[in-house]
């Protein structure tokens, strides 16, 4: 076990690639690693990018990494598809789009299928961004499944969250709905060599100036991902996002805020766990049965399970 | 009674070499999708490098190559070379597409565990990977 942790913190590639299965799978060895590596976190700029299904969160994704690159940056990337609900297999293709940066050593590509995660991320998705990032990537870009309005996890994990809109995918009421463009530091209007591209960015435009006046108001950044045209403002807007943070020392404050909502969640974990252990499968069956037939309500049931472990 | 880790084979599918039409490769990233296994699928026109590559970043357990394009002998024995090369020595392989009789006493010293041509019923593809992928 402390082979692989060495190999890992030596720079060993297929090291890290293991270790990260060992954790997406929750398995024991797999919290053993992320115990001795979390300490080797925390040093990336970590960056989220959502968006609808087929908006160009892969190819924006590995045409932002092809930019940091260009000045000599680490790029880890992490992107999510999702699982099928019925057979809970996946198809993860966020590589295809990924291609130019396939052998170069500066970078390192990993698909997760989202497991049933709600909010467009995957169960152990906290835990694999710390282990890539103790890596030592300079930035880590967290790509998350096809997102549509409410998917906003996302900005619990990453430092600076991009938004990915399209041109022609509905008119400014559905902008102004609460939900994902709320979480947006950045926005991006991609494919903008299609028509509309210069509404939408007006549009978009438009309600942010109903904001109020003390809200920071992110910034509206125009790309062609397959041209890779619009990365080096994209980049930029993503560093005068970060010099933000660091100034009004928000970041400290994500960092506790996501720090928390990790810690309690795991204990949520933990404590189910062991009321599982505890309870008999047919006490389960039981109280299962009834509240099937409204016998008892589901709370009530819960309260029976949860003082188990707690009297 | 814990929740079970997922233990589902993760799997790699891949088109070496230059032919363009990965039908097959689709079916099978499908029919493995459907059997409730996590599959990669990285597109057409994949060098052995790129292959072996995304092997080893994916972490996957088992290696899916399909090709049509004749050249199984010249490409495949690179891709085996390129995944020693990252000591991915323990990668369960198989092999799909238009591939010759007498090619398969090759493929099977190279270490392709099977080969599945036309025709080939879906579901023996997914119980072939059940089978003989061992989760490490």
């Amino acid at each position: 076990m402390e082979d692989i942790v060495e190999r890992f913190l030596a720079g060993n590639r297929r090291a890290l690639a293991r270790v990260i299965s060992r954790i997406e799978n929750e398995t024991p060895e797999g919290r053993e690693y992320l115990r001795q590596l979390y300490p080797h976190s925390g040093r990336a700029h970590t960056i989220g990018v959502t968006g609808s299904a087929g908006a160009g969160k892969s190819t924006l994704t590995g045409a932002l990494a092809a930019e940091y690159r260009r000045h000599g940056k680490t790029v880890g990337i992490v992107a999510v598809d999702p699982s099928s609900p019925f057979t809970q297999g996946a198809i993860l293709g966020d590589r295809i789009r990924m291609q130019d940066l396939a052998l170069d050593e500066g970078v390192f590509v990993r698909s997760m299928a989202g497991r049933g995660a709600l909010g467009g991320l995957a169960p152990s998705i906290n835990d694999v961004v710390a282990a890539v990032d103790a890596f030592g990537f300079d930035y880590i870009i967290i790509e998350t499944v096809g997102a549509g309005q409410d998917e906003v996890e996302i900005a619990g994990t990453a430092m600076t969250t991009v938004l990915v809109n399209n041109p022609g995918t509905g008119d400014d009421i559905q902008a102004m709905k609460a939900g994902i463009l709320e979480i947006a530091d950045v926005l991006v209007v991609n494919k903008a060599d299609h028509p509309g591209a210069d509404t939408l960015a007006s549009q978009l435009q438009g309600l942010l100036n109903l904001s109020p006046k003390d809200m920071r108001r992110p910034p509206i950044v125009k790309t062609v991902s397959t041209r890779g045209e619009g990365m080096q403002e994209l980049a930029a807007a993503i560093a005068e996002h970060r010099e933000y943070l660091d100034e009004h020392g928000l970041l400290q404050q994500q960092r506790e805020k996501n720090a928390r909502h990790q810690v309690l969640s795991a204990a949520r974990a933990i404590l189910l766990q062991r009321i599982q252990a505890a309870t008999p499968d047919e006490q389960l069956d039981g109280l299962v049965q009834r509240v099937a037939s409204r016998d008892l309500d589901p709370h009530t049931a819960a309260e029976e399970l949860a003082n188990v472990v707690s009297g | 009674m814990t929740a079970p880790a997922q233990t589902k084979p993760r799997v790699l599918i891949a088109k070496p070499g230059l032919d363009g039409h990965d039908r097959g490769a689709k079916v099978v990233a499908r029919a493995l999708r459907d059997g409730g296994c996590e599959v990669i699928y990285t597109g057409i026109r994949q060098t052995p490098e790129m292959i072996a590559e995304a092997a080893l970043q994916e972490d996957v357990d088992v290696v899916g190559l399909s090709i049509l394009s004749g050249a199984h002998l010249e490409l495949f024995p690179r891709v085996v070379e390129e995944l020693k090369k990252r000591d991915l020595d323990d990668v369960l392989l198989f092999c799909g597409g238009i591939i010759p009789d007498e090619d398969t006493a090759e493929l099977e010293k190279l270490g392709f565990k099977a080969i599945f041509r036309p025709g080939t019923d879906t579901r023996d593809i997914v119980k072939f990977v059940y089978d003989n992928a061992s989760k490490s």
